[in-house]
């Protein structure tokens, strides 16, 4: 079954796009998707901006993304003819935190949160609060609404779906038992504390054991000098989901032609589908063609043995035909067309599961995309109309 | 059995990272099947909760339990090898093994996971639950048999950890737990599972992909690791993943890239083998060969990269077929005839 084709110009010529998200497990180019989707955004005249994460240092390079300082700046080389631009930022998650901690509260409580080692543990981990911030970034550069399309590379994480759950886990964390024990003797005093003695005297016990008695305070001074702001904490985190399911947003999900990368595509399309978000198809990137499709795996592999039997009997013939080459060429095309198949077969799989899920190949580059003209051939495959 | 002589004799905890997609868990499962040889039990770990182990050995997914999921590779020549034992730790089951075992507190622990305790742990305090994981690995490479069996229960213990990013800061367990508790149990059981990790029975090893982003994250992973830990976790072996064999001499090869070979002399060898040069076929044929010189000049240089960082390497070629249970003992054997097991 041949898969809709994705037709991205359509998608990022369209001016009510305004966030294009790509999702996908871990190194499956998603960096270089969204930043060619930027680019060519940007060519085509939108003012985009792309949030990254974690770039490969070369390509952050060339899109001048050298200095850490957590708002995006204009990348130079960019053809500004069509009346766009572009703009790149990469996320500094502890510095976001800081910021949302520092907006949040007066400086003394801000000081004091700043300090605290479960603070310092939590804003500089990489579970969780990347994806937290990574969202809450993308909310406040659409609120700052000096970009028409926002394109944002999501963490590299295990999982695509964590950057979905990450911040409702924060959410639902905050809104735990646990919490609202620890928090409860500076809430309500004595009184609270004897309808949850029970539990909470023998928590605290065993918690002190196994932590010791420090962490215990250090944690319970966490929480309870963050508690002011929790509630804001979900709110933002609830308005940027929102955000998410608004028809102004498209999501993209990366995958490589693997088991494991459509496995995690799969499951996250079926979130999206489950969550109303808007997904707009399948970059299916570093997938393997042959020109010479016509000649298959097992007539190139038979060609190369006959070869190889008629080679034998001249070798001490200096006049012997030189087939060294054609063997080596219909090996190589043999396991091509193997690589091939086997991509294409986990293709279909994913697109007979999904049938109407549009989809854009993505050629396998012979080099890794490190500059803006490399992004610009990325760009001219995703928007290539038919395969 | 005989004295082996391996890259690795001595290390009882191999922990292999690597960048997403370069195949770490297909690593791990291999090396785990060659350190398996005859007699000898390994265990292999699974920390990020994926289920790739039950997926690669093709069985039902792993409970928080050590099962028997394959036989080892066994020594070239002999018979089957050991007995390949696989477990998945999360945190939670690890917080309740760490109770019983040292407080004899399982039922509280039930509890603690009940109000959330873990949830808690690992949003705010990810070293926490990282102790936790770490700490099963490190016990598992140590226990014995019993008092009166001193000898140890596994020969190795394999971990697929998280990724290269993530690795320097998972394993510096002290000072992640050092930085929330100065003292008490937590930061004496961290302590404890620091000295394994930074003795010479662990040794970290590097999956990559002879790729640019994958080879650069595997260089800044061993200055991290190095750095981070004062040189006290080893980075151990770079293991060269999916690698494509280079299937002409280098003259050949530099002509090809330069697109200098004869492309007539490659239809006449072809009519030779049967096969007519329809609509160029030749012509395809050697734009394929092209970029396959193309590919391994890239290799070469990625490679040499590596070898910089002067660690022993080892290179496991590429399935074009996709990795299955056949796949794994071949590449399990092929890390074995490099002296990795």
């Amino acid at each position: 079954m041949a898969p809709v084709r994705l037709d991205m110009d359509r998608l990022i010529d369209d001016r009510r796009t305004r966030i294009i998200v790509c999702c996908g497990s871990g190194g499956v180019g998603k960096t270089t998707a969204a930043a060619a989707i930027g680019l060519r955004a940007a060519e085509r005249g939108r003012q985009a901006c792309v949030l990254t994460v974690d770039p490969a240092r070369r390509l952050a390079q060339s899109m001048g993304l050298t200095s850490l300082d957590n708002t995006p700046r204009e990348v130079d080389g960019v053809d500004t003819g069509g009346g766009g631009s572009l703009h790149a930022m990469m996320l500094d998650m502890k510095r976001t935190f800081d910021e949302i901690v520092e907006a949040h509260s007066d400086p003394d409580r801000a000081a004091q949160i700043l300090a605290n080692p479960f603070y310092q543990s939590l804003s500089s981990s990489f579970a969780g609060t990347q994806e937290y911030m990574a969202m809450e970034k993308l909310g406040q550069l659409r609120r700052a609404d000096e970009w028409d399309l926002i394109v944002v590379d999501t963490p590299p994480s295990r999982s695509a779906l964590d950057f979905l759950d990450a911040p409702q886990r924060l959410g639902r964390f905050l809104d735990g038992r646990l919490i609202r024990l620890l928090t409860a003797p500076a809430k309500t005093g004595m009184s609270a504390m004897r309808v949850l003695n029970a539990g909470f005297a023998m928590m605290t016990g065993a918690l002190t054991r196994i932590l010791g008695a420090q962490v215990l305070k250090d944690a319970q001074t966490f929480v309870t000098a963050f508690d002011t702001m929790f509630g804001g904490f979900r709110e933002r985190a609830e308005a940027t989901y929102r955000l998410l399911q608004a028809p102004g947003t498209a999501f993209l999900v990366v995958a490589a032609p693997e088991p494991d990368a459509l496995r995690e595509a799969s499951y996250f399309v079926e979130r999206l589908d489950a969550e109303r978000m808007p997904l707009a198809g399948l970059i299916l990137n570093r997938i393997h063609t042959s020109q010479a499709g016509r000649l298959s795996a097992a007539r190139s592999l038979a060609a190369a043995e006959t070869l190889e039997t008629q080679d034998r009997p001249n070798e001490a013939g200096s006049d012997a035909p030189r087939n060294t080459i054609a063997i080596a060429a219909l090996r190589m095309h043999a396991e091509r067309m193997h690589l091939s198949k086997r991509e294409r077969r986990l293709a279909e799989h994913f697109t007979s599961a999904h049938p109407a899920i549009p989809v854009a190949e993505v050629i396998a580059q012979p080099e890794d995309v490190h500059d803006l003209a490399g992004l610009r051939v990325v760009g001219t495959i995703l928007s290539r109309p038919g395969s | 059995m005989t004295t082996r002589d391996t890259d690795w004799d001595g290390v009882r905890l191999h922990v292999v990272t690597g960048k997403g997609g370069t195949g770490k868990t297909t690593v791990a499962a291999a090396l785990a099947l060659a350190l398996a040889s005859a007699g000898r039990k390994v265990l292999l770990i699974e920390v990020e909760g994926r289920q790739g182990i039950a997926r690669l050995f093709d069985c039902p997914p792993l409970p928080y339990e050590e099962r028997k999921v394959a036989t080892g590779l066994g020594a070239r020549g002999s018979g089957p090898g050991g007995d390949v034992y696989a477990l998945a730790v999360d945190p939670e089951g690890a917080l309740l093994d760490y109770l019983e075992m040292f407080y004899n507190l399982r039922r509280t622990g039930k509890a603690l996971t009940r109000l959330g305790v873990v949830d808690f742990a690992t949003t705010i305090a990810p070293g926490l639950s990282d102790v936790l994981v770490t700490g099963k690995a490190t016990e598992a490479a140590r226990r014995r048999v019993n008092r009166r069996d001193d000898s140890h229960v596994y020969h190795a213990v394999v971990m697929d950890a998280p990724p290269t990013g993530r690795i320097s800061r998972f394993l510096d367990v002290s000072t992640e737990v050092g930085s929330l508790a100065k003292v008490g149990p937590i930061r004496t059981h961290a302590d404890t599972v620091a000295r394994v990790i930074r003795s010479p029975q662990t040794a970290v090893h590097f999956v990559t992909t002879l790729e640019e982003m994958p080879v650069q994250e595997t260089l800044d992973g061993i200055t991290d690791l190095s750095e981070r830990t004062g040189g006290a976790i080893r980075p151990g072996g770079i293991f060269i993943n999916m690698a494509r064999p280079a299937m002409l001499d280098d003259a050949d090869l530099a002509a090809a890239a330069d697109g200098t070979l004869d492309v007539t002399e490659l239809a006449v060898s072809l009519k030779a083998a049967g096969i007519s040069d329809n609509h160029g076929l030749a012509a395809d044929l050697m734009t394929e060969l092209g970029e396959h010189a193309q590919q391994v000049a890239l290799q070469n240089r990625e490679r040499d990269e590596l070898l910089t960082s002067g660690h022993p390497h080892y290179e496991l070629p590429m399935i074009p077929e996709g990795i299955d249970l056949a796949s794994l003992y071949q590449l399990a054997t092929a890390l074995r005839d490099q002296g990795a097991a």
